[in-house]
């Protein structure tokens, strides 16, 4: 337990550490300002906006803004859905894999335009060559950059007075994807290649084994290159079916550290952006702390019941519960990783979260159905966790005798509204859907699990695709018509609405005027509001899902041997 | 206005008006109330249905179940209805004081004995009337001509008559008030159903009460929670079926007890009690004999950093005392004495008063007969700036340095540099100087004293801690304005205050960000007063000021600014402690009905049921007993508004967390208990 | 140009831009580069045994566990992925199962079985076991192929890695390296 405790403050020293600077520069980027890849990148940026026809300066309206994200997602859906069904016939496709189900491809397609990255197939069984890099790859960096492009937004929302506008879609995409997402991916996808990552375009490679002689396919491709910005974009959808728990995907105790740190990398670096853009740092900074402490807690309590609360057989060593999970990470790198891929958005696993203990599974699912706010997709949890914070401010706000405030912006019925979508709908999509499921007549055959258990995998399927995380309780059949189809709409659904009232509550906040700070305003970078801010989120968690979570990982608890 | 309890006759009233309140019409409007009075009438109909053989759970259950429920709306009901009822006492009041009178309408301004007798409701605006002696005042309007004593108890309660004259700013007068003595004529400027006794009326009876913006954004919060628990129960009942098929155990969750849980999560608390602190936070502001023209105008309050407080009865004792005879070289302060006396002596002002005063403590001097002197009175205007006495060819002048200085150089004088020195030190002291000459000769300074009140420098010093500025406007130069500052411990003043100055110092602050209150009573006040954020007229003043603002003080009393931010800040503090109270205590409500909800499918769940009560039946009726008994317990609270302490915003939340926060988590654990274990008492099992 | 034309054609020239610079550019780049620098690693880490004749021959990648079954043969974890809860009946019955076959595999060894050894990994292809497994297994195999037991040590603490910088991660055993040594391969 002292080597896990210890491997986990060191991740967070190297991720606080990296997510400071990386949070400067990326500030200073979308702000606009010079930096060191100024002067090869501009060039492209602006023949770029030349080719699309755009001002790079253009100012639209939360409606132009709102409008271009969801139709060039709109683009990306229909491309991505085609591309897998006609695989088939195009080329890139080696081991002549066969165009996907209708069905499969808009499931996969709604999942990685909503940066989900749900994985109802198994790459290297379903999908070409051609299917991973030119749908889901792209995708996983456009997905990325709408979510970042839109956090931007909402920030200038904040910092702009009595204005109509937020700044450009096309302009934001463009640089967080050319100045940020490509630079970072290109060189992680390099040294993850140099740990035993594949990437190549020759087809599967047959070899014979060494006691049996018998053949054996190993599976390559692509891979490097799509998972460096799986990790790094909160995406999470793995090259192979069983994502960086496979050792060509995730090959070294390096290459998990590296991916592990590109898991939360982005989504804490923007904390510090936060803070930079509104010029505050303690800003950004009181909402990073409240995000650490919640996921502190969280990895604690997974950690432990991984650790200690593993099942006892009688003349096996008992240690951590090791079922799914590779010996190179064991109980710590594994419950880390489990912990922070659901905290974060991006639902890339290195062991199966189906065969984590009751308790160690729970937390995962509790992160996810939290909104996907505890760091959070790129962009898109720190946007859920303001509003989050904006609901803090409501009603603390009250309490000082003042109508609420944040940022010297007065919180208003409009913001409300807003607020309140993008809190509500994720919530909405995984309960209901939840229950769609448990109503399916042959739901039973689903499941690897029985039980409690059971219920659980039902559960935490509808809560990954209704919080765009994409893990799963992998023992849960995803491929059928019905879990594609609602799946696929739920994910979409809880992608954007919520960008969308994000993006129209930037608009509105961009047009008011700033109040003046006194100390009769309600502070929001003391401990006092941050304990506030945590305590309003696992409050609005506990009481929408505590019942559910007692019918499936609270009762498989309680239940256990 | 009279303060009125809640006597017996308005709790009957209320009790009358819970049952009006059942109607689906009113329901409607509350949408969290809203779902409890159809989970009412669901489990009604459910147990009817359950004589049909169609049992969803017991009988009897069924029926407490609905009967708590029924009890719940009505305690909302009641809530409501207890809290309008303060201003329905009120605004019958009112109504007494609106009868229809006959005015007296004048044809003509020349002849006041020329006119027809109508009856007031049918006056237009722009009619003329005259009110003798003894007569109401028929309709809101502005003295043209004359002026009286006019008894306004029937809207202010006061008793003491005022002074109501043309011209000037005490000008305004309002229907339903009585002349006490005098005649005045008066032209018309409202039409009966817009008077400002009519608006009273609405406003204290709640009639016209929209539905603040904070209101209506705590509204869509508690909707949006209502809506997550309305998922999360209804979903209850598939996750419980599909859990008992797989466990083989149990069965799915019945349909009263997901009502029930609804209820018990839903935010009924703060949901019932939501109007109510609306309207008793408007109740309370008419108590504080403020009527505010909008709910708005009261949230502003709350909001409101910056108050522009009048120098003159706010900061300082109305009147400046004159406190030291400051001689010229070769003057003799008995000679200046003498002369300023005798300037003074017909002067009726509190200055003039005061200096006869001390001219009598210090040289004894006394009254003289001024007709005997043949003297004549030179009165102060604002024009001059003086004010003095002609008498046996000797012109006698006081007032303003700057005045007497152009006085003593018109008549070829000389103004000593002395002079300059003292008016300076006596300004930068806080005081004012009076420079008094003798025909051409200057004699001396007259040094008036502002008298703080007591008090105030603490007062504004907890203003400060709210981060409330004060500014203090007066019209004295700046130097005597920065030293009355200083000693009263106002944080920005405003010297030789113009409406024009004001205006612009308004905007300036708005421009920062801030919020900024004022009260004004002249005509010349009104731009000031439409620009401030919260924009109090003295009821003494012009009808322009009054429509100019947002709200109106009967009392016209200046320091009412600082009550008006308290009730303000005092109404969103409850609001915020009623809902956080609210969503608190639905954490105790959860360990109280999860475990024993799904005992029958997962019996290991008992685990979680560490309050220890007795079966799922009596933990589901403590808790939404407890959820009705609340309401009724926190409506003295919602009515009186939270304790209220002038503290920085920090130390506020940390208080108010504890009480309501903290409080909200712990409260219903202790009473869920207690109400479970009385039910076992009783035999429920 | 219609309004809904004005967000359509950025939309998809975006798109298309994306798609080249993300999909192709980035792709090829990174490909190019890494079949350049890091051949081994870019194609699946083959382990390729020039034989004594001089023949190359493969024999399936570093990171892909192959399944043993003899005893003279280091054994790995079970082959594939459950996605069983840890705590369930089936999980039980499936170890029980795994627990028998060690015995019968090795009779004599009463120490009690490392975990690894009977339960299933995240990819299903752990090409590790535990050290501690890989001692369990050493009295065995030392017996089988007739050496000491030190020479078996000798070979598995030649493949096994350790944490990285001694913080991160796990140390672990490659089974089919250690095997490739047995078998005088490596």
């Amino acid at each position: 337990m002292n080597m896990i405790i210890l491997q986990d403050i060191a991740y967070f020293v190297l991720l606080v550490g990296l997510s400071i600077p990386l949070g400067i520069y990326m500030y200073k980027v979308m702000d606009g300002q010079k930096v060191f890849l100024s002067r090869a990148v501009a060039p492209v940026e602006n023949g770029i906006y030349k080719i699309m026809g755009v001002k790079g300066n253009e100012e639209m309206s939360a409606k132009k803004y709102a409008l271009s994200a969801l139709v060039f997602s709109a683009v990306g859906l229909f491309f991505v859905w085609l591309i897998q069904m006609l695989q088939g016939v195009l080329p890139f496709n080696p081991a002549s894999i066969e165009g996907t189900s209708w069905h499969l491809a808009f499931n996969t397609a709604a999942s990685f335009v909503s940066n989900t990255n749900w994985q109802a197939y198994s790459g290297e069984a379903g999908l070409s060559y051609l299917t991973q890099f030119l749908g889901l790859t792209v995708q996983n960096f456009v997905s990325a950059a709408t979510g970042i492009a839109v956090l931007f937004a909402l920030i200038r929302g904040f910092i702009l007075r009595q204005k109509a506008t937020i700044g450009s879609f096309w302009t934001d995409l463009t640089r967080i994807t050319l100045y940020v997402l490509i630079p970072l991916s290109f060189v992680l996808a390099l040294v993850l290649v140099s740990q035993g990552v594949v990437q190549t375009f020759a087809p599967y490679r047959e070899v014979a084994m060494l006691e049996s002689r018998a053949a054996q396919t190993i599976p390559l491709g692509p891979a490097a290159s799509q998972i460096a910005i799986k990790q790094l974009g909160t995406n999470g959808g793995g090259f192979f079916g069983v994502n960086s728990a496979f050792p060509l995907e995730n090959a070294t105790t390096l290459s998990n550290l590296l991916e592990c740190l590109s898991l939360l990398l982005i989504p804490a670096a923007l904390c510090v952006s936060f803070g930079k853009a509104v010029k505050d740092s303690k800003q950004g900074k009181s909402i990073y702390i409240a995000m650490m402490i919640l996921f502190v807690a969280a990895l604690g309590i997974t950690t432990i019941s991984e650790q200690y609360r593993g099942p006892v057989f009688e003349g096996i060593v008992t240690s951590g519960s090791m079922e799914g999970k590779e010996v190179i990470h064991g109980i710590g790198a594994s419950s880390l990783w489990a912990t922070a891929t659901t905290a974060v958005s991006n639902g890339s696993v290195n062991s199966m979260h189906d065969s984590f203990t009751p308790l160690g599974g729970m937390i995962p699912m509790f992160l996810m159905q939290l909104g996907e706010i505890v760091f959070g997709g790129v962009g898109s949890g720190l946007y859920g966790m303001i509003a989050f914070v904006l609901l803090t401010v409501f009603i603390a706000g009250l309490m000082v005798g003042r109508t609420p405030e944040y940022l010297g912006k007065k919180v208003e019925p409009y913001d409300m509204k807003m607020v309140c979508l993008i809190v509500l709908a994720p919530l909405m999509c995984t309960l209901l859907s939840t229950a769609a499921a448990v109503m399916v007549p042959e739901v039973d055959s689903w499941l690897t699990n029985s039980g409690a258990h059971g219920f659980s995998e039902i559960l935490y399927a509808f809560s990954s695709m209704g919080n765009n995380n994409g893990s799963a309780f992998a023992g849960f059949n995803a491929n059928t018509v019905f879990t594609n189809v609602v799946g696929g709409i739920i994910m979409l659904l809880a992608r954007f609405i919520p960008m969308a009232a994000a993006i129209f509550l930037a608009g509105n906040m961009s047009k008011k005027k700033a109040v003046a700070v006194s100390e009769g305003t309600l502070s929001t970078t003391n401990t006092m509001f941050v304990g506030l801010l945590i305590g309003v989120i696992l409050i609005v968690g506990a009481l929408s899902f505590l019942p559910a979570l007692a019918l499936g990982p609270i009762a498989d608890y309680f239940t256990m041997r | 206005m009279e303060k009125k309890s809640i006597n017996k006759s308005i709790l009957g009233d209320s009790l009358r008006q819970s049952f009006a309140k059942l109607a689906p019409g009113i329901q409607v409007k509350n949408p969290v109330m809203l779902v409890v009075y159809i989970g009412a009438i669901l489990t009604t109909a459910l147990y009817v249905l359950s004589f049909a053989g169609i049992k969803d759970e017991n009988g009897g259950y069924i029926i407490a179940i609905a009967l708590i429920l029924w009890f719940t709306v009505l305690f909302a009901n009641f809530a409501e209805a207890i809290a309008e009822g303060r201003g329905r006492a009120q605004a019958d009041t009112l109504r007494k004081a609106r009868k229809d009178v006959k005015a007296k309408k004048l044809k003509s301004t020349n002849n006041m004995n020329d006119y027809n007798e109508v009856l007031s409701a049918q006056l237009k605006k722009g009619d003329i009337v005259i009110v003798w002696a003894g007569e109401q005042i028929p309709m809101d309007g502005e003295v043209i001509d004359g002026a009286a004593s006019v008894d306004e108890s029937a809207i202010t309660g006061e008793s003491a008559p005022v002074i109501r004259e043309s011209g000037g700013d005490r000008s305004a007068v309002t229907g339903g008030t009585t002349l006490v003595s005098d005649w005045l004529v008066i032209e018309v400027t409202a039409e009966a159903g817009e008077s400002f006794l009519d608006k009273m009326i609405s406003m204290v009876e709640g009639a016209s009460r929209k539905k603040t913006p904070n209101e209506i954004a705590l509204q869509i919060l508690l909707v949006t929670l209502t809506i997550i628990f309305l998922i999360v129960t209804a979903t209850l009942l598939p996750f419980s079926s599909f859990a008992s098929s797989q466990a083989g155990a149990g069965s799915a969750i019945s349909i009263t007890n997901v009502i029930a849980l609804l209820v018990c999560l839903a935010p009924t608390t703060i949901g019932a009690l939501l109007s109510s602190i609306g309207i008793a936070g408007m109740s309370r502001l008419n108590q504080a004999n403020v009527l505010a023209m909008s709910g708005r105008a009261i949230e502003a309050a709350g909001d409101v950093d910056v108050l522009l407080l009048d120098k003159t009865g706010t900061i300082t004792l109305g009147n400046r005392q004159a406190s030291e005879f400051l001689p010229v070289n070769g003057v003799k302060e008995q000679d200046l004495a003498d002369a300023a006396q005798l300037s003074s002596l017909a002067d009726e002002t509190a200055e003039g008063r005061s200096i006869v005063v001390l001219a009598k403590e210090k040289f004894g001097i006394r009254g003289r007969e001024l007709s005997k002197m043949n003297a004549s009175f030179i009165e102060f205007t604002a024009k001059t700036r003086m004010s003095g006495i002609d008498y046996q060819g000797i012109q006698i002048r006081k007032g303003a340095a700057e005045a007497v200085k152009a006085f003593v150089l018109d008549n070829s004088g000389e103004y000593p540099e002395e002079c300059e020195q003292i008016v300076r030190r006596v300004a930068g002291a806080g005081g004012t100087p009076l420079v008094v000459a003798k025909n051409n000769q200057v004699l001396g300074v007259v040094y008036l004293k502002d008298i703080v009140k007591n008090g105030v420098k603490e007062r504004f010093e907890d203003l400060r801690k709210m981060g409330i500025k004060t500014i203090m406007i007066t019209g004295d130069n700046p130097m005597t304005a920065a030293a009355i500052a200083a000693e009263a411990g106002v944080d920005d003043f405003l010297a030789e205050a113009t409406p024009e100055a004001k205006l612009e110092l308004i905007r300036d602050y708005q421009s920062k960000g801030h919020l900024v209150a004022m009260t004004g009573d002249g005509t010349n006040d009104a731009p000031a007063l439409a620009q401030a954020d919260v924009a109090v007229a003295m009821n003494t003043g012009t009808q322009a000021a009054k429509e100019a603002g947002n709200m109106v003080d009967l009392d016209s009393s200046p320091t009412k600014l600082i009550d008006i931010v308290r009730i303000g800040k005092q109404l969103l503090m409850t609001r915020g402690a009623l809902t956080t109270f609210s969503v608190a205590n639905d954490v105790a409500k959860y360990f109280a009905i999860i475990p024993v909800l799904f005992f029958g499918i997962y019996p290991q769940l008992t685990a979680l049921n560490f309050m220890g009560l007795t079966s799922s039946i009596t933990a589901i009726l403590s808790a939404i007993i407890y959820n009705a008994l609340i309401i009724i317990a926190l409506i003295p609270l919602a009515l009186k508004g939270v304790k209220y302490r002038e503290l920085p915003a920090g130390k506020l939340l940390k208080q108010n967390m504890l009480i309501y926060g903290l409080g909200g988590i712990a409260a219903p654990f202790i009473a869920i208990k207690g109400i479970d274990m009385l039910l076992t008492a009783c035999g429920i099992m | 140009m219609t309004k809904s034309m004005k967000i359509l054609r950025p939309a998809i020239m975006c798109f298309l831009v994306m798609t080249i610079v993300c999909g192709v550019i980035y792709t090829a780049a990174v490909t190019g580069i890494a079949q350049l620098i890091f051949p081994g690693q870019a194609n699946g880490s083959i382990i390729t045994v020039t034989l004594k004749d001089g023949t190359q021959k493969d024999y399936g990648s570093a990171l892909i566990a192959q399944e043993f079954t003899s005893a003279e043969y280091m054994i790995g974890r079970p082959m594939g992925t459950t996605n069983l809860s840890p705590v369930s009946e089936e999980q039980k019955a499936l170890v029980d199962e795994r627990t028998d076959w060690l015995h019968t595999l090795d009779p004599d060894n009463t120490a009690d079985i490392p975990m690894v050894l009977v339960t299933a990994s995240g990819s299903g292809v752990d090409p590790n076991i535990t050290p501690d497994a890989a001692e369990y297994q050493v009295a065995r195999l030392a017996r089988e192929r007739g050496v000491s037991g030190d020479d078996v040590r000798a070979i598995i603490s030649k493949y096994t890695t350790d944490r990285f910088l001694g913080i991160f991660g796990e140390p672990a055993v490659n089974v089919l390296k250690v095997n490739l040594a047995l078998d005088g391969l490596l």
